[in-house]
């Protein structure tokens, strides 16, 4: 976090002041690492086992928050007869379908709840295509029948209650099992869980921050999960100083996902629809909400509707379903590394590239050249020319003919962007709030915003289709496009009111999501930011500085936060069941009785609850909504407003989170003889091979190295903004390697030297930095090296390098289709890369002598799964970050 | 005997002739919070319009700066320590990060040396070069024990912190101090930071962390104390810091005295030499 958030971390630096124990878990010794009070190192892609094994020594112990466990979360829910966990199916869960490479979650359900209906599951296999797992919305995914509530078990004692199969599972995480995977030692791991468990529990909290790299991963869905459950056992979600806080790779990556730039997500989380499937608005609406769901979701027909209302204004009548047929359907994967692969196929025509580069930044960047070598057209807008829109003159493959200028046929369309300082909006940053910005100085040039582009470009289209008969061109004829311009640039702040919401029978601002109506009275751009502008004022503006007094205040009037400007989300968990304070140390949220009428919440946040609703209250047969949620349900946007331990349904990779092997690894996996995630997507295309791993067949020796890459602190992501600014350039002016002395001497790499990294993708040169910062690790009986790798480096600016992520294949999450690229295997000796078709024959000779092939299914007891899924697979837009 | 130019100096303002002045100012270095992240160096490039001082990987950590210079009045080091598992020590790999600045002496040798008064005392305490007045002798240099000032290739006049000194007659602190995020750089008045200093080693030797030390803070040291004092975890040149640092002036009376000894030896044995030859 030091490294890549310096400023966010003055927090961790104040916590730290103030009697915070700072524990750090990485591959390598960083910038945090030194100055947290215990640096823990471990195997890229270790973190299932690591935390799995926090999880057993949690439950052997009883070291979990009972009270806060029993009421808050599905600890206490028993399992249907029919599921079966990967203890007893060595590393699968029931209901696998190998041919597909998914599951068939029917028997993960609770017991009682009817298998004839699996939410979100009717196809398995297109849910995991459509990278469904973020679609079930801030709601998570619905739960059928939840009604009357599930069978439960509060003496946590029954076989197939949560806790017990928990339990189970994990037993084999010990300690000596986690340093067998992880390399880390298990009298320091043991410290790491006698840290976390006595910083719990009423009087303390303790909070996970990660950075998004965690995320990168063939299980990064389920990592964080890990994390979570962690969290949920010790009582350390909802409450001050508790939550996992992901560290976001850009100023306004959590804006970019709650109006998202992803293709299977509309504003607000709410899914896109499928074509064949969601055929009329009912049909979509059901799909996700279901007559008889509790909580807030149970209202998002509203949300919908209201969003189709500011899309399509007076077109979108109840007659018509609001405009739903307006909307594009899903037919499958449209993500970032599927359209790369439809690109190369000679699929995609056009493409637009805002703001990212793919040339450098995102995972296998030599496919990702290739492919835009072999479009018609390309806009790229950034603030300097970038390798993305130079790759046609200036890219490796000019030097190995696979790019020749003069016949590359993609013509390249530059728009210089308005930097930050010379545009007004918002940034919404990693806890969700929204902080607005003036502009400082008008851009220069031909610099516009983003906001003038797509405003003008829409404004344009409309022109050029005025006149149309077509009915294709309805939707874009009939889009409301009417915000305020001063000059030529639009107005941010009325985008901003139009994304808040209007009540279209008054035409003022509406104060929040509750006010949003399903009849079409109501128009709002994204749900969770409705409030943004309740009555009619910026509250995204508002710069009211905590109370230096007063360290723990929220500061609820510096910017503003969805929902409702709510801080810590799920706060009704920092009070006990009975809507008292755990603990006058941690109080927060909590029930007053002489509050009102008949009593309310309050605290120092806005509390994330009913407002007058008791701790007490029971629902009444048959209600739904927010009316089905009891006093003492805290996860309102749950399906039964629990904390999920065990997740019945939603995520393709299982109800809990289990280790296996990367795509790449020298290891076999330790636990079980699933080698890596089943679901996993893989590529099995001859312009994406994949070094091999113990038990598919080839010799994973020849990659016989860890590769992991991070940031660096004095560069951005793939370099557009840092490489082309001397105070910055000069800071790390060159491409390099870390390695440690050991590594160092095994392969002779000399400090300040140069040295090439192979995989099967490519071969990259790097200087050589040799440092203790890199520890070889002694797992499963053998040493292991890791290298570490910067990514910032491309052909273009004031310094320029080989880029680390031309080295990484394409695999990806099953759940959110992001991609493996923080851990894969390699090669590195001495000396400069060759060039030209030299290069390729060095690549080549690596993949003979490890036995790649490529483009073709290789099946082995290890791997037996998810490798043949080849046909049109996906990944989410790299969802947000690059592959860094 | 009182010897004005290494006396400890109370009010070096005062000393330098400003009648009514606003309180010395100076940094206090926390080495402890700093982060590396060098948020300094640009920061004080960017407000001081000073170049770049070269694209050059030098395999020093992840310090590529190297040392301060014309180009880079901020510095920041990255000393990486390999864990000692002595007997008495036991300690972990350290990697240890401090940004170096101007020290700002109350004896600024480089001030002291100066011959056409292009350096000068400011109402803060701090020690400015005025580049328009500068001539690019060089004195300056040789006069610095520290290695702080330097002067710039191709202009040929003498670079370093000025201390932010217009931001200060703006009310402003300096940029670094400014965009420090963990406060491992903090300004203030002297007087102040010389007691927030202590406490932070006090609180820090309570928390067993026994190596941790002041610089530069004692105004009986070499150069009357510097304006610049700095925690440190290890020995100064651990961090490329002089551990006793004079400023050559100080050493001025002695070197009259002994010239003037040496003169008057040599005269003697002049004298003696002829009168030698004379009774041959």
């Amino acid at each position: 976090m030091a490294e890549a958030h310096p400023v966010g971390f003055q927090w961790v630096m104040e916590a730290k002041a103030r009697g915070a124990r700072v524990i750090h878990i990485d591959p390598r010794f960083t910038r945090t690492s030194a100055v947290a009070d215990a640096y823990l190192p471990v195997r890229a892609g270790s973190d299932i086992a690591l935390l799995g094994g926090v999880i057993n020594y949690i439950l052997t112990r009883e070291k979990d928050f009972r009270e806060y466990v029993l009421a808050y979360t599905n600890a206490s829910v028993i399992v249907t007869e029919e599921f079966r966990d990967t203890e007893e199916l060595d590393g699968l869960f029931s209901g696998y379908d190998p041919d597909s490479g998914s599951y068939d979650a029917r028997s993960w359900r609770y017991e009682g709840m009817e298998s004839t209906d699996p939410p979100g599951a009717e196809d398995t296999a297109h849910a995991r295509e459509t990278g469904s797992g973020p679609a079930h919305g801030s709601g998570g995914p619905r739960l059928a029948r939840p009604a009357p509530s599930p069978r439960t078990d509060p003496t946590l004692q029954h076989p197939r209650c949560v806790y017990q199969i928990l339990k189970r599972h994990f037993s084999r995480y010990t300690p000596e099992v986690v340093a067998e995977i992880s390399g880390l030692p298990a009298e320091r791991f043991l410290q790491l869980c006698e840290d976390w468990t006595a910083n719990s529990g009423r009087e303390r909290t303790t909070s996970v921050v990660y950075a998004v790299g965690w995320t990168q991963h063939s299980v990064g869905v389920q990592m964080i999960r890990t994390a979570a459950i962690i969290q949920l056992l010790l009582g350390n979600i909802g409450r001050p100083g508790g939550g996992i806080m992901a560290m976001r790779g850009h100023a306004s990556i959590q804006g970019s996902t709650d109006i998202p730039t992803l293709f299977n997500l509309l504003p607000g989380y709410l899914p896109m629809p499928s074509a064949g499937v969601h055929t009329s608005l009912t049909r979509y609406l059901d799909s996700f909400i279901g007559d008889k769901r509790k909580g807030f979701w149970r209202n998002a027909d509203a949300y919908f509707i209201s969003l189709m209302k500011e899309f399509w204004g007076d077109a979108a009548t109840k007659d018509n379903d609001y405009c739903f047929d307006y909307l594009p359907r899903l037919t499958g994967d449209h993500g970032t590394y599927r359209t790369t692969m439809d690109m190369i196929d000679g699929k995609v025509s056009g493409y637009f590239l805002h703001g990212q580069n793919p040339a450098v930044g995102s995972a296998h960047a030599k496919l990702q050249r290739l492919a835009m070598a072999n479009l018609d057209w390309l806009v790229v807008r950034d603030l300097t020319m970038i390798e993305s829109a130079t790759f046609w003159r200036d890219s490796p493959e000019i030097e190995t003919g696979e790019i020749v200028p003069a016949e590359c046929r993609t013509e390249v369309f530059f728009f210089p962007a308005a930097a930050y300082t010379e545009k007004a909006g918002t940034f919404t940053q990693t806890q969700r709030m929204l902080q607005w910005r003036e502009k400082a100085v008008e851009p220069q040039g031909d610099q516009r915003s983003e906001l003038w582009f797509f405003y003008h470009l829409g404004r344009l289209l409309k022109e050029r289709l005025a006149d149309s008969t077509d009915a294709r061109d309805r939707p874009i004829q009939d889009l409301t496009w009417n915000y305020e311009v001063h000059g030529d640039e639009p107005s941010a702040a009325s985008v901003l009111r139009a994304v808040n919401g209007y009540d279209l029978t008054t035409g003022t601002v509406v104060s929040g999501y509750m006010d949003l109506k399903n009849d079409g009275s109501t128009s709002c751009g994204c749900w969770i930011y409705s409030g943004v502008y309740a009555d009619g004022v910026n509250q995204a503006a508002r710069r009211v500085p905590r109370d230096p007094d007063d360290p723990t205040s929220p500061a609820l009037e510096w910017g503003w936060a969805w929902p409702y400007n709510r801080r810590i989300l799920y706060n009704r968990a920092s009070a006990d069941p009975q809507g008292r304070p755990w603990s006058e140390r941690k109080k927060y949220i909590w029930w007053d009785p002489d509050l009102g009428e008949n009593g309310q919440w309050t605290g120092r946040d806005v509390p994330d609850f009913e407002r007058t609703k008791p701790p007490s209250y029971t629902p009444p047969e048959g209600a739904a909504g927010p009316a089905a949620l009891r006093g003492d349900d805290p996860f309102v946007m749950q399906a039964d407003g629990k904390g999920w331990l065990y997740v019945p349904t939603g995520l393709h990779d299982g109800p809990l989170p289990t280790h296996y092997e990367p795509q790449e690894s020298v290891l076999a996996n330790a636990l079980y003889g699933q080698q890596a995630n089943p679901t996993r997507k893989v590529y099995a295309r001859e312009d994406n091979p994949y070094n091999p791993s113990p038990g598919g067949g080839g010799d994973p020796e020849v990659y016989p190295y860890v590769v992991t890459t991070s940031r660096l602190t004095e560069h951005h992501t793939a370099g557009g903004m840092s490489r082309q600014l001397p105070y910055l350039a000069e800071l790390q002016p060159e491409m390099f390697v870390e390695v440690s002395p050991a590594l160092a001497a095994e392969r002779g790499l000399q400090h300040l030297g140069w040295a090439t990294v192979v995989t099967s993708r490519t071969a990259i040169e790097a200087r050589v930095l040799v440092t203790d910062r890199l520890t070889p690790l002694r797992v499963a009986g053998r040493v292991i090296h890791q290298i570490w790798l910067p990514y910032h480096w491309g052909t273009v600016g004031l310094i320029t390098g080989d880029s680390a992520n031309d080295l990484f294949g394409v695999v990806l999450d099953p759940n959110v289709l992001i991609q493996e690229s923080k851990v894969a295997t390699c090669d590195i000796r001495p000396g400069r890369r060759p060039h030209g078709p030299e290069l390729v024959a060095l690549v080549d000779g690596y993949r003979r002598r490890a036995g790649v092939i490529v483009g073709t299914r290789r099946a082995g007891p290890l791997a037996r799964a998810g490798e043949g899924t080849s046909t049109h697979l996906g990944s989410v837009e790299a969802s947000e970050e690059d592959a860094g | 005997m009182t010897d004005p130019l290494s006396e400890p100096v109370a009010d070096v303002a005062g000393a330098s002739g400003y009648d009514a002045h606003p309180p010395r100012v100076g940094f206090f270095t926390d080495t402890t919070v700093c982060i590396g992240c060098k948020a300094c160096e640009v920061a004080c490039k960017e407000w001081n319009l000073v170049p770049d001082d070269g694209f050059d990987l030098l395999g020093m950590s992840y310090d590529n700066t190297g040392m301060l210079g014309a180009n880079s009045w901020r510095h920041v080091a990255f000393i990486e320590q390999p864990a000692r598992t002595g007997a008495e020590s036991g300690q972990e790999f350290r990697w240890l990060m401090a940004s170096d600045v101007c020290k700002h002496c109350t004896r600024a040798g480089c001030l002291d040396v100066c011959p056409t008064g292009a350096l000068f005392r400011t109402e803060f305490g701090t020690v400015v070069v005025q580049p328009d007045i500068c001539n690019g002798c060089g004195y300056c240099v040789s006069a610095c024990p520290y290695g702080v000032i330097e002067r710039r290739d191709g202009d040929g006049r003498a670079w370093k912190c000025t201390l932010c000194y217009d931001r200060l007659r703006g009310g402003l602190e300096p940029a670094c101090a400014k965009a420090c995020p963990t406060d491992s750089i903090q300004f203030g008045a002297l007087d102040e930071l010389r007691v927030r200093a202590r406490q932070r080693v006090e609180a820090l030797h309570e928390q067993g962390v026994a190596e941790a030390r002041l610089y530069g803070e004692s105004p009986d040291d070499g150069v009357g104390g510097q304006g610049s004092i700095f925690l440190l975890l290890d020995e100064p040149e651990v961090y490329g810091l002089p551990p006793d640092p004079v400023v050559p002036t100080r050493d001025l009376p002695r070197m009259w005295r002994y010239a003037a000894l040496a003169g008057v030896a040599m005269l003697g044995a002049i004298v003696a030499a002829f009168q030698e030859g004379r009774r041959r």
